[in-house]
This record gives C-alpha cells, sequence and structure tokens, in this order.
C-alpha cells in the first residue's frame, strides 16, 4: 500500500522507531488481554509470544516463532508496536513474522537456535531486528549483520537480575575501553572483538553504539529497571517478571514509572510500595550449563 | 532583566519516553538551553516546550499521573509556545479518531494514529513545508515517518504547512507547530528555530510585562 509514500525500510527508517522506544518498557505477552494490560500500563510496545521464557525453560522441548493467529490476535488488541521473536537464524520464520506487519523481530536466544552458525541477513527485510549481546563484539557482529537496536541478554525467565548487569558492564565496557585506544591499535581491537573494523571505529569515536541500547533478561522490579538504566541502558525488556508476579497491571505501571523516573529514589520508593510478590526467581548457580540461553548465538 | 532576554532561551523537551534526547541535541546545535522535563516543577523558568515522538499512550499516562498533564496544559494557555513532533503531534491534538487516551490539546486538530501503517510501511521521503524561515526557507525538509499520525480534520485557526499523499503532515496554530515526521533524525534544524525565535518573543514579552509592573507600582 504505502509503496507510494517514500522509501522504506532504510536503515534510518529502522533504527528510528528503536530511537522512539528509548526511556520506555517492552512487555512479553502471550494473549491479547494482557496485551492491553501493558499497554494501559504504558509499555511503549509489546512482545507477543505464546510462552514466556519462564515457561519455556520448565516447559522444555523445542521453543518456536508463535501462531500468527496468536500475533494478529494481540495487534488487533493494541495500538502500540507489536514485537515478535523467530529463532536464531530462521530465516523463513522471519519472513512469515514480517509478512504478518510485526512492527519490530527479535532473533532471539530465548527460542531454540536454528542454524549454529549463521544468523539472519537481517538487511535483507523492511522491518527492523533486535538481537541480544553477552559483549560488544557480539552487539557489533549483529549490528554488522543489520541489527537496528541491540538488547544486553541477560538469562531470561529467572528473575535474576545479575547477568543483566554483567553483559551491560560488559558493552559499555567495551566501548569505553575502545574509545580509550589510539587509533592504530583499532584494527588489533577490531580482530579481538571478531567485528568489522569500520564499526569499531566508529564506536571508538563516538563513544556508543551506532543503534539503540535496551537491556533484558531477569528485570522482575522497579529497582531492576532502573539499574539497568542507571547502568546506561536506553530502555527494558521486561518478560517473565510481570507475568510471573502476584499483581502485573499493578508492577507493569510501577515499571513504567521506574523507566521514566529512573535517577529519583523518591519515585522509585513510591512506586515500589505495595507491588505484592515478585515472581521467586532462580539463582543462577542453581541451572545447569545446558540451561543457560544466554550462550545461545555466536 | 535585560540581561535574561539576551541568554539563550530555555526550552523544555518532555523527557518521559521516546527521542528526547534527540532533540535536546537539535536545540543545543541551534543556540537554545535544553531542559529535561519529567515532573510540573521541572517547567519553572521555561521559555518554550518541545514536545518528542515515542508512544503517546505511555506519554501521556505517565504525564497525567504526576500531574504534569494539567500543569502543561496551563502552561500552554499562557501562551508557552510548543513543537511536537510524531507523538507530540498527538498528545497536542484535541482529539484521537480511535480509542481513548490522555491527551495535552491546546491545537484544534483530529489526529489519525498509524495513518500511514505499521513499521513496513514507515518511510523517508522529502516534503515541502511552507512557512520556515532561515537560508534555506524553501528547500524540501528530509522527513522521516515512523508509523507516522497525519491530521484528520483541522479548525479554522490552524494553518496546514504540509501534506504528504493528500494529508496533513505539519500544522501552526500561532505558537504551536506540529509536525507528523521527526525532524531531530535527519539533521533539520528550521522547525527548532522558528521554537527558538518565538520563544525569544515570548520571553521579552513576559520581561515587558514585568517592567510594567514594576514601573505601575
Amino acid at each position: 500500500m504505502a509503496e507510494e509514500n517514500g522509501r522504506t525500510g532504510t536503515m534510518r527508517v529502522k533504527t528510528g522507531l528503536a530511537q522512539m522506544l528509548k526511556g520506555g518498557v517492552i512487555m512479553d505477552v502471550t494473549t491479547p488481554e494482557q496485551a492491553r494490560i501493558a499497554e494501559d500500563a504504558g509499555a511503549c510496545a509489546v512482545m507477543a509470544l505464546e510462552r514466556i521464557p519462564s515457561d519455556i525453560r520448565s516447559d522444555g522441548g523445542v521453543a518456536r516463532m508463535s501462531d500468527p493467529e496468536m500475533i494478529a490476535g494481540i495487534q488487533e488488541a493494541v495500538s502500540i508496536p507489536v514485537m515478535a521473536k523467530c529463532r536464531i537464524g530462521h530465516f523463513v520464520e522471519a519472513q512469515i513474522l514480517q509478512s504478518l506487519d510485526v512492527d519490530f523481530l527479535d532473533e532471539s536466544e530465548v527460542l531454540t537456535p536454528a542454524d549454529e552458525a549463521h544468523h539472519i541477513d537481517k538487511h535483507a527485510f523492511t522491518i527492523p531486528f533486535v538481537c541480544g549481546a553477552t559483549d560488544l563484539g557480539e552487539a557489533l557482529r549483529r549490528i554488522s549483520e543489520g541489527a537496528a537496536m541491540i538488547r544486553s541478554k541477560g538469562e531470561a525467565g529467572t528473575g535474576n537480575v545479575v547477568e543483566a548487569v554483567r553483559h551491560m558492564r560488559a558493552i559499555r565496557g567495551g566501548i569505553a575501553r575502545l574509545a580509550s585506544l589510539p587509533s592504530d591499535e583499532l584494527h588489533a581491537a577490531a580482530k579481538d572483538l571478531r567485528a568489522p573494523y569500520e564499526l569499531v571505529a566508529q564506536v571508538a569515536a563516538d563513544g556508543r553504539l551506532p543503534v539503540v541500547l535496551f537491556s533484558a533478561g531477569g528485570i522482575a522490579t522497579p529497582a531492576d529497571a532502573a539499574l539497568m538504566l542507571q547502568l546506561g541502558a536506553e530502555g527494558v525488556f521486561v518478560g517473565s517478571g510481570i507475568y510471573k508476579s502476584e499483581d502485573p497491571p499493578a508492577r507493569a505501571r510501577a515499571i513504567v514509572e521506574a523507566a521514566t523516573h529512573f535517577r529519583d529514589p523518591e519515585v522509585l520508593a513510591r512506586v515500589s510500595r505495595g507491588l505484592k510478590d515478585a515472581m521467586p526467581g532462580i539463582e543462577i548457580s542453581s541451572l545447569a550449563p545446558a540451561e543457560m540461553l544466554q550462550g545461545r548465538g555466536w | 532583566m535585560v540581561a535574561a532576554a539576551l541568554g539563550r532561551p530555555r526550552i523544555g523537551v518532555l523527557s518521559i519516553q521516546g527521542a528526547f534526547a534527540e532533540h535536546a541535541r537539535v536545540l543545543e546545535r541551534v543556540g537554545a538551553e535544553p531542559v529535561d522535563v519529567r515532573a510540573p516543577g521541572d517547567l519553572a523558568g521555561i521559555d518554550a516546550i518541545v514536545l518528542p515522538g515515542g508512544e503517546s499512550t505511555t506519554l501521556g499516562l505517565v504525564a497525567e499521573e504526576s500531574g504534569l498533564l494539567d500543569a502543561l496544559r496551563r502552561r500552554l494557555a499562557d501562551g508557552l509556545p510548543a513543537l511536537g513532533t510524531c507523538a507530540g503531534m498527538i498528545v497536542l491534538a484535541r482529539a484521537v479518531t480511535e480509542g481513548a487516551q490522555p491527551l495535552l490539546g491546546g491545537m484544534d486538530i483530529v489526529v489519525r494514529r498509524n495513518a500511514f501503517g505499521r513499521q513496513r510501511h514507515s518511510f523517508e521521503a522529502p516534503v515541502a513545508v511552507s512557512g520556515l524561515d532561515g537560508a534555506e526557507a524553501g528547500a524540501p525538509v528530509d522527513a522521516v515517518f515512523i508509523r507516522a499520525p497525519w491530521i484528520e480534520e483541522s479548525g479554522t485557526g490552524v494553518e496546514i504547512l504540509a501534506r504528504h499523499g493528500g494529508h496533513g503532515v505539519a500544522a501552526r496554530q500561532g505558537d504551536l507547530m506540529v509536525t507528523a515526521f521527526h525532524p531531530e533524525l535527519s539533521g533539520e534544524h528550521r522547525f527548532h528555530e522558528w521554537l527558538v525565535a518565538r520563544a525569544r518573543v515570548c520571553r521579552e514579552r513576559g520581561d515587558e510585562r514585568r517592567e510594567r509592573h514594576v514601573g505601575a507600582q
């Protein structure tokens, strides 16, 4: 329909949507009702998926793209952007989700990877992609493949923020290190990061990624969200943390307030009061290495 | 008082959610001092305000909760100049075509949200905009439209400054200006220059009022 309006699918249009999401909270939802609760709480977007990460974790088996009917139901329920997840390397799932007019695609380690060597060529798509990263090199490899937004991975479905903190510090620390290097050392840095030299040089010059950086994986409270924002995230994804808690609408609203007022402890104290129980959560050291989702992706 | 009028105008940027940092950078480039606005107290001493792109539902809900929406309505009624882009245009509208959400109002327009379609249909295109001053007055705007709205209806006091595909995508009503696209994403400065110029005029007007008041005592 809209091709006559102008040039679609440009990098500026893709990264532009990510810029509009900044300062916001993107919430995992599995039904139209949950999507409406998220929108009414002030979510800046929703992630439509059949099972939230903590259930994927407990159910086991292969986790795949969601049923298109379920995604369409959520698209009809809300006016904010609707995101969806495809498996790492599964470009046909991505083609299908694009044809459904999903606003943003998450090539996600939460689903079972479909390719052990190659991520999707994201430049080939009109809609933007967000990808997870545990460090700067991984973030830059995804950007080089066309990702329009990066999220630190954390450990999804645990309600434990420690891995999100580790990954955000690794990414931000990597950027700070690059920015301090003399320019003749950037070639070796690019080799160490296994990332293209041009991107490495750009990050060194700008002191920031060329795309928006969010945080994900284990954020369960308003304080967790504010912690990630103070550590340099430009927004947060909250998955199991909302709908595995005792009072999802109140918690969703509180996390949205926390994302706006993330430097104001008085507001954070106010919104944290009387929220009832957070999700119970999982101690990371109790997970076997094979149960860790963050190692997926290369 | 004269010194205050000569200083850089302080321009608030609604910093609840969205592309507020991008607007602050453009404002600095055109000689203004950007001020983050998150709570009612942040409105003190600003000469104009930018309402950025983001999600209009998020902006409205969070601003309503803190009382910022009411405080801003009072400042707009007192003549505070404002520039709204994309979600900011929606928030300044008197109504949206579908759904109910908290709005600031102030401008006699009705806006259709996501009118150009979902993200797959987001686009960039040159758009001719009337009423822009400066060296490149006649040059088209390099306009970036992201899940963009358009103006469905407008009152007699509203001047439509640009159309795309037959739909209103930029408009002005007194000291309020709105765009459906994102000048802050394409290095376009003319909209912000307009706002800074209006902020200077309003500040001088306010100083004159204060001086008259002091003189009368």
